[in-house]
């Protein structure tokens, strides 16, 4: 193989990617989520969706969850990474834990009239779907579940008559009696 | 209501910032005055405690604080205005983190009510220095200011070294608050940097160090971060097992150069014997080193036989580029304390003759060898020439980048730590002159040359100035081979020899140009005058600008060539055309 003449080395990949959902807990202050997504962005790592919010109020704590794809020395590197920002006290790998729950919300809008309206009910109640907002001719549906499920109601409904979807990104939490 | 104005800790936000200088034993700050930070020149107009050198380019403030840190250990101060201030200090706070150099800079921002409003010479500072910064705060009450000021002193000193930047808007500089002098619990909770290594791991490396029958230490600069105690610990390691070691770029000094175990620097352009022994070796122990693409080029095919012990402070330097056996997180100084005393108590010197035999198989190669010349100056002779000039002299290095930096780096020999200022992971050319300046503040009675080459010195030569006005007798050595050198290196091995813009057009007098200043200017171009024109350098106690005229087309070996491993090394004797053309065969590159 003919290399191009390159003071760099250039390198082939060959591991196989993995997803992995990570969750930080960080003090919450201006410019912390910046430095989350800049640290992202300008390493060249993965967002496949990420959620915070302020989980402690008094304490001024807030917890992101991060769902990211690369190979495991990736993935390693990115926790080391976040950890050692200044304001970030934790990062659990809840993919590694294998003790993890992780949950999505979605609203789905759907348009259709007759049969495609009763199949659309139908559908929502097989998923535990909520109607939270109907009309004649509409109805939008809360959905809870992981990321897997919501892909597929999204997937049944386009037939149907699906207008536009939101969805909150992945909120995870570990089994058991302890905290992160 | 009490009466307030007698409390000594009321101050105006400008006054508590000097205080905190204070407080933290800044003697010396860089900086540049402009609108937004007058409140702070203000105050250090009415005070004597803290000096303010005056440059005359922010880069140049940045640059000098590096260098006055790298070679007191102490972090550097740099004062800067808000919009072009601050973003000309973008180029010395990304030098400083990429190369762990304790630095804080304080940057005035426009008033509060002002920000986001695109007002004159704002801009969104530290948006723009987050990604080049260890951390970096935007103070809008000023009673927050004292704790963020002494937080930013700690991180930027604390766990893995580096930069840090503090704006401060100039109505917060004007109001009054309430000071308070360093305390714990100014810093983050979630800031706990690890310094204290894992006993088990110790006990691993230890093992392993104990039966390698081919063994090598590569150090960097995180042993001279860490301190004189550290570079204590890694001689007695070297003196304890008969180890031979290498060191990167930033870590020269830590081992002599004169020590007998010294291999010389490791990397694309260090010695065969250093590169052999790391790609040969069966133990490898890095302290205070992070794998970069310099020092292993090839990754997979980087000291494959190895088991590797990595020593960092900095838990995402680990597995970063090169899987290592033993990583061992923590603060080198006490890693190598804690390893010496388990290997002194527990192991035997193990028998690494046979391994020094055919390390000195490789070191006959000579892979420095140059061909001298009666006729031309050779660059490596020049630095070869200065290093003896300055034998025995307290003196300190500082560079800018190319050859010139590659060969100070093969040719002067340094003794100590905190001897050599270089811009190692950046690659900043424009470094040395400034941080020369730095050095010289922090050491008045010194020795200090800027080992530069024609190109990069042009990059930040205002400040010259500088040096005039302080009377810092800094000296300029210039390997003046009217090329940017390295550039034209790899158009010659790597785009076959079209010298695309790297031809230094109009280089100015260098002689005039000095005088201009008020320095001194010397010009040499015979070999035979090279001693006593650096004679003539040291003595002069002005700032000097020495126009060393050397071998226009000398480039610097050996060398890795692109995609190659270590034992794939150029020496100086094979690099004709021939062996040189097939060695980068290929086509363009891509980076």
């Amino acid at each position: 193989m003919n290399q191009p003449a390159s003071a760099y080395f250039i390198e082939d990949r060959h591991d196989p990617n993995e997803t992995h959902t990570l969750s930080a807990l960080v003090q919450n202050e201006p410019g912390v989520l910046a430095r989350v997504i800049g640290l992202f962005s300008g390493r060249g790592y993965n967002i496949e969706s990420l959620t915070v919010s302020e989980t402690e109020s008094q304490k001024h704590l807030s917890r992101i969850t991060i769902v990211t794809t690369g190979t495991p020395m990736v993935i390693e590197q990115i926790k080391h990474q976040l950890d050692r920002m200044i304001p970030v006290y934790r990062v659990v790998d809840m993919t590694l834990t294998k003790r993890s729950i992780e949950r999505e919300l979605a609203m789905v809008k759907v348009r259709g009239q007759g049969e495609h309206r009763v199949e659309a009910l139908r559908l929502a109640d097989a998923f535990r779907a909520r109607v939270i907002d109907a009309t004649t001719e509409s109805f939008v549906f809360e959905i809870t579940g992981n990321t897997d499920k919501i892909n597929q109601f999204i997937d049944l409904m386009r037939p149907i008559g699906l207008v536009e979807v939101s969805r909150t990104g992945v909120a995870a939490i570990g089994r058991g009696p302890e905290g992160m | 209501m009490s009466d307030k104005s007698h409390d000594p800790n009321q101050m105006t936000g400008a006054a508590m910032i000097v205080r905190a200088l204070i407080d933290h034993g800044v003697t010396d700050i860089f900086g540049y005055p402009g609108g937004a930070v007058l409140p702070i020149y203000d105050e250090i107009f009415q005070q004597s405690e803290v000096q303010h050198i005056l440059v005359r380019h922010e880069q140049g403030a940045g640059h000098a604080a590096e260098g006055y840190a790298r070679s007191t250990g102490k972090p550097g101060v740099a004062l800067v205005t808000s919009g072009p201030g601050a973003t000309n200090m973008v180029t010395p706070l990304t030098d400083a983190l990429m190369d762990s150099i304790p630095l804080v800079c304080i940057s005035g921002q426009v008033p509060t009510h002002l920000i986001g409003n695109d007002a004159f010479q704002e801009c969104d500072t530290v948006g723009i220095t987050r990604p080049c910064t260890k951390h970096n705060w935007l103070v809008r009450d000023v009673n927050d200011l004292a704790k963020v000021l002494h937080e930013a002193f700690y991180v930027a000193t604390s766990g893995r070294p580096g930069p840090v930047l503090v704006d401060v808007p100039k109505d917060v500089q004007f109001a009054t608050g309430t000071y308070h002098p360093p305390r714990k619990s100014d810093v983050h909770r979630s800031y706990a940097p690890r310094v204290k290594g894992d006993a088990t791991q110790i006990r691993k490396a230890v093992a392993l160090l104990a039966g390698a029958k081919r063994p090598v230490i590569y150090s960097g600069g995180g042993v001279i971060n860490s301190g004189p105690e550290a570079t204590k610990l890694l001689r007695e390691l070297v003196e304890v097992t008969g180890f031979p070691i290498t060191s990167t770029l930033m870590g020269l000094g830590a081992y002599p150069a004169s020590g007998k175990n010294w291999l010389g620097m490791l990397g694309m352009h260090g010695t065969y014997e250093a590169n052999m022994t790391m790609h040969d070796c069966d133990v490898m122990l890095c302290v205070g080193a992070r794998f970069d693409d310099r020092i292993t080029g090839r990754v997979d095919a980087f000291s494959p036989g190895s088991k590797k012990i990595h020593i960092d402070i900095d838990p995402s330097s680990i597995n970063k580029n090169i899987r290592v056996d033993v990583p061992i997180i923590g603060d080198c100084g006490n890693i190598l304390g804690d390893i010496l005393q388990v290997f002194k108590a527990e192991a035997k010197k193990p028998d690494v003759k046979a391994w020094w035999q055919q390390i000195a198989q490789w070191r006959a190669r000579n892979s420095l060898y140059y061909k001298k010349s009666n006729d031309v100056i050779l660059p490596q002779h020049a630095i070869q020439s200065l290093f003896e000039a300055t034998r025995g002299k307290d003196t300190y290095i500082t560079t800018e980048v190319g050859q010139h930096q590659m060969w100070a780096a093969q040719f002067f020999g340094f003794e100590e730590p905190h001897r050599w200022m270089t811009s190692g992971g950046l690659g900043t050319m424009g470094y040395g002159l400034p941080a020369a300046v730095g050095v010289q503040v922090a050491h008045p009675d010194s020795l200090v040359i800027d080992i530069a080459g024609d190109a990069s010195v042009q990059m930040t030569m205002q400040e010259m100035s500088t040096a005039v006005q302080y009377e810092l007798p800094i000296k300029i050595f210039i390997l003046n081979n009217q090329y940017m050198g390295m550039v034209r290196q790899w158009q010659q091995l790597l785009h076959g020899n079209r010298l695309s813009h790297s031809y230094s057009e109009a280089l100015p007098d260098f002689v005039k140009l000095a005088e201009a200043y008020g320095g001194v200017g010397i010009q040499v171009h015979k070999p035979a005058d090279l001693d006593g024109a650096i004679q003539e350098m040291i003595s002069v106690k002005r700032p000097v600008l020495f126009d060393c005229r050397v071998a226009a087309l000398e480039n610097c070996f050996p060398m890795i060539p692109s995609g190659k491993a270590h034992n794939e090394m150029l020496l100086p004797e094979q690099a004709n055309d021939e062996a040189t053309a097939k060695a980068f065969a290929g086509g363009k590159a891509l980076v």
